[in-house]
């Protein structure tokens, strides 16, 4: 009677596609934008007032993180970040992804130069207390410079090479075993002089 | 202290448990009757042990413990009291403790209500369930043990997920796992019957009003978990196809299912293979869903934080038992007889269609909720599937279905002829055509699928009322399963109704409104009046105030509201909703936008109907309370189970 036994050979299949499935993780999303230049902006930075944009880095590989104050996630991977910054040579470029929220203009809007400030304030606060792992941080108050690069939840964080093409994409807290078996031995790779 | 006592009475309820799912066993293969009725007070006390675990849980919650890790994770000192203890189940390691709370409970209630069955099927029934729960407890104390402590001690915890603080979500939870941990005991008395090899009638007759119950339980905590999908996240939708929510329909479908395959087992004894595979597949689903929802394979609204030695665990644990029963299943089943012969026109045979179709969907609906993991497991790339796919596939499975409910209630068992099927039920064929093609002009647009949806609707409504109104007039006691059975069906009928109704005609406006600004879905028009801050217990919220007007009058003032709650940055939308019988009326306060005037994003919705999905489930969940609750069971059982005790033990002397 071997019809008996297909329910236990259907099952068996589906436990090597669970376990498979258990490996991998669902947040990873392949980015259209890997292995293309990272899109071109110019956009203020936290502090001083000269505008920033990635042709800056040119010749040097960097990582591009988006982050904000209300991002609770941020907050998780934000000591591994000042870490990596105390210890590797690589920059980190902060996007500071629509810091003003529109709880923040419940009672009306606010003027453009008003969000800049109170973002600015804010953030400079959070990484007095939490620790600078960025170089710069350029503010994204309208989060197009976010929709170029397809940001998808914050925070992310992307590796860009020498010749400004994005590397690596990740979405959500970079975690210890991410930076070490991904994103370390990618830049490393990067690095070699050509 | 308390904590330490928790955590050990858990240990102590594991070594219980263990011995519960061991002893008594080895008492059925040895014939030991010593052995076997250690199994009712091992049931009970375990159930005893894992109640004070869970109070002290609840202790430590109320009296604010954040050295508890658990505690300073899912409550805040400002979280009103209903929460605190709600907040209990409110993360991964205390659901699971409620979810064992639920399963030594199911296994003590067995062991109290089960005084006519033989000593034999008891130890059988509850050392199965014995061994279900070492499996869960050892998950807890190896993986999520919630008694653990957090040192250095903080000044105050993080607070409930505001999604989580509401009175709908209090009892959502135990609700499902009621009905998930029910299908354990069918699942119990499965599996004990095929240790046993005596697969009769017996067996399905024990386990029907077990079966009943706990799906009355799952249906109802579905349908709640509709119920605050539609108010609580603002955009007015009830079901999604989330992967979670699927979790809980897949066990649903073949509870519903085994039901009635657990039927024509008992009255006619056939089928009794395909049901003893329905009961392992419900609970299969059931710990399926438990993985799926705990080891973050799949991505989902429901998204807890995942752990992947969680999954690795359960994915063995599901492993170990499904692969078990199955083993278990291909041993034995061969030998079972086939019971009963069927014609290929008889209420069998019509059962026997539902509950391959019921088998079919859920197939379509675990497909579906697999199809991105495989594809993804296949290197083939990542994908999601969404709605339109589960549309497409689940409506065309449901209208057989309905439509063959109907003559499955009429046809007679053994033999039925079809033509005196449709000529008892031409009435109501005719009037259910007469309703689907009138009342689409009445309500508003004509569509074929509204026309198939009323059509159906009214055929299995109209169809239980004829039923039921033939039955009165017929002298004798009328039982609570066939009272059970009509509402069951009527509610159906109703939740049928209900999405039809209120997929055809509602109607959705996304609107920008300033003060003043009035919104006009016929004859409703909808006005800003004002919006104000409010302040919660532990969040600040900002409120408008709309007035509904019909004919120039004022009926009513809805106050949706944006909340924040101080301990993280989500904003909560609360919905504001008029309830009446035909209709609700729906208003969600989105963000403020910018602009000269202050002004701000509102959702203002007309859904016919929707009371009826809910009063569709209740019925439903009634149906099943009633069903299961029928005096027969009780009686029938104790003589029946005397002859049956008879002869197993002259059998298995």
């Amino acid at each position: 009677m071997k019809k008996f036994f297909l329910p236990l050979i259907a099952f068996a299949a589906l436990v090597v596609f669970l376990a498979v499935g258990l490996k991998r993780d669902p947040r990873e999303i392949p980015s259209p934008l890997v292995n293309k230049p990272a899109p071109a902006f110019s956009l203020p930075t936290l502090v001083g007032d000269k505008p920033f944009s990635p042709a800056d880095m040119q010749g040097q590989v960097w990582i591009f993180n988006v982050w904000a104050t209300w991002c609770v996630a941020c907050r998780e991977e934000h000591p591994l970040l000042v870490q990596f910054s105390k210890t590797q040579h690589v920059p980190i470029v902060g996007l500071s992804y629509k810091e003003i929220q529109p709880s923040d203009q419940a009672n009306g809007p606010l003027s453009d130069e008003v969000k800049l400030q109170l973002a600015r304030e804010r953030s400079l606060k959070f990484l007095q207390k939490a620790g600078d792992p960025y170089k710069l941080s350029v503010m994204d108050l309208d989060g197009r410079v976010g929709i170029d690069y397809g940001v998808y939840g914050v925070p992310e964080t992307y590796v860009i090479d020498k010749q400004g093409v994005i590397r690596y994409k990740r979405v959500g807290p970079v975690t210890p075993e991410v930076l070490i078996e991904t994103i370390l031995p990618l830049i490393q790779q990067l690095d070699k002089p050509a | 202290m308390i904590p330490e006592l928790g955590q050990f009475a858990l240990v102590l309820s594991t070594v219980i448990a263990l011995f519960l799912g061991t002893v008594p066993l080895a008492g059925t293969l040895r014939h030991q009757v010593v052995w076997q009725s250690l199994a009712r007070p091992a049931a009970l006390l375990q159930f005893v042990l894992v109640s004070f675990a869970f109070a002290c849980l609840a202790s430590s919650f109320l009296s604010n413990d954040f050295s508890v890790k658990y505690v300073a994770e899912h409550s805040n000192t400002l979280l009103p009291k209903p929460y605190q203890f709600a907040a209990v189940w409110g993360g991964h390691e205390g659901s699971l403790l409620l979810w064992v709370l639920m399963l030594s409970g199911w296994t003590a209630a067995v062991a109290i209500f089960s005084g006519s069955l033989p000593l034999a099927m008891v130890a059988r029934v509850l050392g199965v369930l014995g061994l279900v729960s070492v499996g869960f407890l050892m998950f807890i104390l190896t993986t999520s043990n919630p008694f653990d402590r957090l040192f250095p001690m903080p000044a105050d915890g993080r607070d409930l997920n505001p999604l989580l603080q509401d009175p709908g979500l209090v009892i959502h939870p135990p609700m499902l796992y009621m009905g998930y941990v029910g299908m354990s005991v069918a699942f119990a008395f499965a599996i004990a019957a095929l240790l046993s090899g005596r697969l009769d009638a017996a067996w399905a007759r024990w386990s029907r009003p077990w079966t009943v119950i706990a799906w009355a339980f799952l249906t109802f905590g579905i349908g709640l978990g509709s119920w605050w999908a539609y108010y609580e996240l603002g955009w007015g939708g009830w079901w999604f196809w989330d992967p979670v929510e699927n979790a809980s329909l897949m066990p649903w479908l073949v509870g519903t299912a085994l039901i009635h395959s657990l039927m024509v087992t008992e009255k006619r004894g056939s089928f009794k293979a395909w049901t003893v595979l329905l009961a392992i597949a419900a609970f299969s689903l059931s710990l399926l869903g438990t993985f799926l929802v705990r080891s973050g394979v799949l991505t989902s609204v429901h998204a807890f934080a995942s752990d992947p030695a969680r999954g690795i665990f359960i994915l063995a644990f599901l492993a170990t038992v499904v692969g078990a029963s199955l083993s278990l299943f291909a041993w034995r089943a061969p030998a079972v007889t086939l019971g009963g012969t069927m014609g290929l026109v008889s209420r069998e045979s019509f059962l026997l269609l539902n509950s391959v179709l019921l088998v079919v969907a859920t197939g379509a609906v675990l497909l579906g909720t697999l199809y991105p993991l495989i594809i993804d497991a296949l290197n083939l790339g990542k994908l999601s599937v969404g709605p339109p796919y589960f549309n497409l596939v689940f409506a065309p499975l449901m209208v057989p279905l309905l439509f063959v409910l109907v003559p499955g209630t009429v046809a007679h068992w053994r033999q039925a002829r079809m033509s005196e099927v449709f000529w008892r039920l031409r009435f109501v064929g005719g009037a259910a055509l007469l309703l689907a093609l009138i009342l689409p002009f009445v309500l508003g647009s004509w569509s074929a699928g509204t026309m198939l949806g009323i059509f159906l609707g009214m055929w299995v409504g109209l169809g239980s009322l004829q039923h039921v109104l033939e039955r009165l007039r017929k002298p004798g006691r009328i039982g609570g399963s066939f009272w059970g059975m009509h509402l069951a069906h009527f509610g159906m009928a109703v939740l049928v109704l209900g999405i039809t109704g209120v997929k055809s005609y509602e109607v959705e406006r996304d609107v920008r409104m300033a003060v003043g600004d009035t919104v006009t879905i016929a004859p409703y028009t909808f006005r800003l009046a004002g919006v104000e801050d409010v302040m919660g217990p532990n969040y600040k919220a900002v409120q408008a105030q709309v007035e509904v007007l019909k004919n120039a009058q004022v009926i009513e003032v809805l106050r949706p509201q944006k909340r924040r709650y101080f301990s993280t940055a989500m904003p909560m939308t609360e919905a504001a909703i008029d309830s009446g019988v035909m209709r609700d009326l729906y208003v969600s306060l989105g963000d403020a936008l910018p602009g000269a005037t202050p002004s701000w994003s509102m959702r203002v919705y007309y859904k016919p109907f929707v009371p009826w999905l809910w009063a569709g489930v209740l019925t439903m969940v009634l149906g099943g309370v009633l069903a299961a609750l029928d005096r027969r069971y009780r009686r029938n059982t104790n003589q029946q189970a005397l002859r049956t005790a008879g002869e197993a033990l002259s059998g298995s002397a």
